[in-house]
C-alpha cells in the first residue's frame, strides 16, 4: 500500500514525515503512561512505606523541636510542599490532634497491625473477635481491613457466569451465521450485534437492576435480589458482541475449500461446520474466550449496579459479590488523596491492567498465528 | 445384509435428524441474541416515552434531582455533549495521523510498526475504570497539579477533576476506535489514485493531503462518530476525572466540573429515595442517552453508505 518516497525528498517532506511518525507513537506512549501512572500512585504501598495501623507510635508534643524535620513530616503525613508552607503553630496543633486521636484509638492487638502489609492483603487473618482466620475487605472502619481476596473471587465469579452464558450462545450463533444460514442473514445480524455493543454499559446495568433482577428472582426463587448470577448474565450481554465477532471472524477465515471437501464426501452442512471448520478455527475460539474474559473482568458499571456489592467471601453465585472494578468505582470518591485506601485502589487497578494486558496480548497472538496458518494452507 | 460403516454414518435418518436438530439449536442461539437486543430496546422505549417531554429535556434542576415534576436533564445533555466534543478535538488529529503513518509510511515488517499495532490493540482492551484511574493519577495529580505550580495559582484550578481532564481521558480511550476506522478508510482508497498523483509530480505528502485523505473522509468521519458514540455512554472513566453529582449551573470553563447523562442514569438508579416515583424520569433519561448514542451510530452508517455511493459513481 505504501508509496515509495523519491530520492530527493524536500526538507519539508522529511520534517512532516518525522512529525507523522512521532505522533503515531502516541498509542505506545499512552499504554506505557497508563501502566506507569497507575502503579506510581500505588508505589508507596508496594515499597512498604504506608502504615495504616489504627494505633501508631506517638511523638509527644514537647519533643517537637528535637525531632528531625523529615521525620516530623512523615509523622504528620504531609508532602514536602505542605510541610514547608506550614508555620510552627499549625504543626504543633496537628501534633496535638495526633495525640488526641491516639487516646481514642482502639487498644486491642489489631490496632497495632499495619494492614497494608502483603500478608494482610492476600492471606486470611484472625482478627480479634473472630474464631478463625478470615478474608475481609472493610476499608472504612477503625481497623482498616484490605484483604483483596474477596474482590478477586467476586470478579472471577461474575466473569465465569458471564462466560458460561455468553460463550456457548455466541459460539453457536457464530457457527450458524458463518456456516449454516443463508448469507443474507449476515446483513441483519452484524448491524444488530453492533447495536448490542453500542448499548452503553450503564444502560445494561440499569436494565439488569430494574428489570432482570426482579424477573429472575421470580423465576429462580433465590434469596437476595441482586447477586452474582444477575450481574453475570448482564455482563454476558456486554461480552456477546466481542466473543461473537472474533469467533465469527475466525470461522469465516477458514477456506471455503474445507467445507466443500467435507460436503463432497457426503457430510451434512452441520457435520462440515462442526467437525471440519470448527476444529480448524479453534485457536480463534480460544482467542474469543480469552478476550471475553478480559472484557468481563474489566467491565465496571454493570457489576456496580447489579451485583449487590457486598464483599462476601463466597463462591456461591446466588450471593451478592463485590468485584475489583466496582470497588474502585464506588470507593475512589471517598478515599483520602494519598491515603492507604487510595493507594490500595490504585494497586488493584494496576493488577486489573496487567491481567487485561496479557489476555489481550494472548488473544492477538493466537489470532495472528491462526490467520497466517489458514492463509498458508489455502 | 451387513451394513457398511459408510452408509450407517452419513445417510442414516438419525444422522439427518441430529444435524437438523443441532442446526436449529444454533439458529435458536442467534435468535436469542437478537431477542436480548429487542427486549432491552423495547423495554426502554415503552417505559421511557411517557416520561419524555420538552420541559424535561430543557430544564435545569433547581434543587431536587429526584422530583419528577420539576427536575430536568438539560445540564446532563450539555455536559455529555461538551465532553465528547472536546474529546473529538484531541482524538481525531492524533488518530488520523497515526492511521496515515500505519497505512502510508510504515514499513509493514518493522518492529516499530508491530509495536504500534500491538499498543493500539491493547489500548482498546484496557478496562474503562483503569482509564479513570489513569486520568486521576496522570492528568489531575501529575499534569494538573504541576500546571498549578507553574502558573503559581493560589487555588487548585487545574489540579482537580474537570471537563478538560475527563475529555482527555476519553480521548485516550477512544484513540483505537479512530485509528482502526481511519486505517480501514485509507486502505479502501485505490492505489491507482496515489500512483496517478505521484506520476503527475505531486510529492508524497501532497498526495496524501490532496488525494488520499479527501477520498477517505467518509471513513474518517465514521470513525470519529463511532468514537463519540462510544464515549457518550461511558461512565467509569469520568467518575473520578470530572463528573459532578449536582451543579446549579451549566459549565462555562474547561476547568469546571459537569453533569453527565450516563452518570445521571447511575445516580437515579442507585440514590433515589423512592424508586417507584423516580422510575419514569429514570427511563426517560435512559431513552435520551440511547437516542443520542444510536442516532450517532445511524448517522455514521448513513454517511458511510452515502459516500460509498458517491465513490462508486466516481469510478
Amino acid at each position: 500500500m505504501g508509496i515509495q518516497r523519491g530520492h530527493h525528498a524536500h526538507p519539508f517532506e522529511w520534517l512532516a514525515e518525522k512529525f507523522i511518525f512521532l505522533v503515531s507513537l502516541t498509542a505506545i506512549i499512552m499504554v506505557f503512561l497508563i501502566f506507569a501512572f497507575v502503579t506510581r500512585e500505588a508505589m508507596p504501598l508496594l515499597l512498604g512505606q504506608m502504615n495504616s495501623a489504627a494505633r501508631q507510635s506517638v511523638i509527644p508534643v514537647a519533643d517537637m523541636d528535637k525531632t528531625l524535620p523529615e521525620k516530623l513530616r512523615v509523622y504528620l503525613g504531609l508532602t514536602s510542599d505542605q510541610f514547608a508552607a506550614m508555620d510552627h503553630d499549625t504543626k504543633q496543633l496537628l501534633m496535638e490532634t495526633k495525640v488526641e486521636a491516639d487516646q481514642e484509638a482502639p487498644t486491642d492487638r489489631d490496632a497495632a497491625v499495619n494492614t497494608t502489609g502483603w500478608r494482610y492483603l492476600f492471606r486470611a487473618y484472625q482478627w480479634s473477635g473472630y474464631d478463625r482466620p478470615v478474608y475481609i475487605w472493610q476499608p472504612v472502619s477503625d481497623i482498616q481491613k484490605y484483604n483483596i481476596v474477596p474482590l478477586i473471587v467476586g470478579s472471577i465469579k461474575a466473569t465465569l457466569v458471564a462466560l458460561l452464558f455468553a460463550v456457548p450462545l455466541s459460539l453457536a450463533a457464530a457457527i450458524y451465521v458463518s456456516q449454516l444460514s443463508r448469507p443474507r442473514l449476515k446483513e441483519i445480524i452484524k448491524p444488530a450485534i453492533e447495536m448490542l455493543s453500542g448499548i452503553p454499559s450503564v444502560v445494561v446495568g440499569f436494565f439488569a437492576l430494574i428489570v432482570m433482577a426482579t424477573v429472575m428472582q421470580k423465576v429462580f426463587g433465590y434469596e437476595s435480589r441482586l447477586n452474582t448470577f444477575v450481574a453475570g448474565i448482564a455482563l454476558g450481554f456486554a461480552i456477546i458482541p466481542v466473543v461473537f465477532s472474533i469467533a465469527e471472524d475466525s470461522l469465516t477465515s477458514v477456506p471455503r475449500s474445507y467445507t466443500q471437501a467435507a460436503l463432497a464426501l457426503g457430510a451434512s452442512r452441520w457435520q462440515a461446520a462442526w467437525q471440519v471448520v470448527l476444529p480448524a478455527a479453534i485457536p480463534g475460539v480460544f482467542a474469543a474466550i480469552v478476550l471475553g474474559f478480559g472484557r468481563a473482568m474489566g467491565e465496571t458499571m454493570i457489576v456496580l449496579l447489579a451485583s449487590g456489592n457486598a464483599s462476601i467471601m463466597s463462591w456461591n453465585i446466588f450471593d451478592s459479590a463485590r468485584t475489583i472494578t466496582a470497588t474502585i468505582a464506588a470507593e475512589m470518591g471517598e478515599a483520602v488523596d494519598g491515603g492507604s485506601h487510595y493507594r490500595i485502589l490504585f494497586l488493584i487497578g494496576a493488577m486489573l491492567f496487567v491481567v487485561t494486558f496479557f489476555s489481550n496480548m494472548a488473544a492477538a497472538l493466537v489470532m495472528d498465528r491462526l490467520k497466517k496458518r489458514l492463509e498458508g494452507k489455502s | 445384509m451387513i451394513p457398511s460403516p459408510a452408509t450407517t454414518d452419513f445417510r442414516s435418518k438419525e444422522f439427518r435428524y441430529s444435524s437438523f436438530f443441532l442446526t436449529g439449536l444454533t439458529g435458536l442461539a442467534t435468535f436469542l441474541i437478537l431477542a436480548i437486543l429487542v427486549v432491552i430496546l423495547t423495554n426502554v422505549v415503552i417505559h421511557g416515552l411517557p416520561g419524555l417531554s420538552w420541559r424535561f429535556v430543557s430544564t435545569i434542576p433547581k434543587k431536587d434531582l429526584f422530583d419528577p415534576a420539576t427536575t430536568g436533564i438539560l445540564p446532563m445533555i450539555v455536559g455529555t455533549t461538551i465532553r465528547v466534543f472536546v474529546m473529538t478535538i484531541f482524538v481525531l488529529p492524533v488518530g488520523v495521523i497515526t492511521a496515515v503513518y500505519l497505512t502510508e509510511y510504515a514499513p509493514n515488517t518493522s518492529p516499530v510498526t508491530k509495536i504500534i499495532r500491538a499498543a493500539v490493540n491493547n489500548l482498546a482492551g484496557v478496562p474503562s475504570v483503569v482509564f479513570g484511574l489513569f486520568g486521576l493519577g496522570f492528568f489531575i495529580n501529575f499534569v494538573g497539579k504541576n500546571l498549578d505550580l507553574l502558573l503559581h495559582n493560589s487555588y487548585q484550578a487545574w489540579g482537580q477533576p474537570s471537563l478538560i481532564w475527563a475529555s482527555l481521558t476519553l480521548a485516550v480511550m477512544t484513540l483505537p476506535v479512530v485509528i482502526v476506522a481511519t486505517e480501514e478508510a485509507l486502505k479502501a482508497v485505490p492505489p491507482g489514485l496515489r500512483e496517478a498523483s505521484l506520476a503527475l509530480g505531486a510529492t508524497k505528502l501532497k498526495t496524501i493531503y490532496k488525494i488520499v485523505l479527501p477520498q477517505a473522509l467518509p471513513g474518517i468521519l465514521t470513525g470519529g462518530i463511532l468514537a463519540v458514540s462510544r464515549a457518550a455512554g461511558e461512565v467509569a472513566p469520568i467518575l473520578f476525572t470530572g463528573v459532578a453529582y449536582y451543579m446549579s449551573s451549566l459549565p462555562t470553563h474547561l476547568t469546571d466540573q459537569f453533569m453527565d447523562l450516563g452518570y445521571h442514569v447511575f445516580v437515579l438508579s442507585t440514590q433515589s429515595p423512592n424508586i417507584d416515583k423516580t422510575q419514569p424520569i429514570l427511563y426517560a433519561t435512559v431513552l435520551v442517552l440511547l437516542l443520542l448514542t444510536f442516532a450517532l451510530n445511524i448517522v455514521a452508517i448513513l454517511i458511510r453508505s452515502n459516500m460509498r455511493r458517491k465513490m462508486r459513481s466516481l469510478h
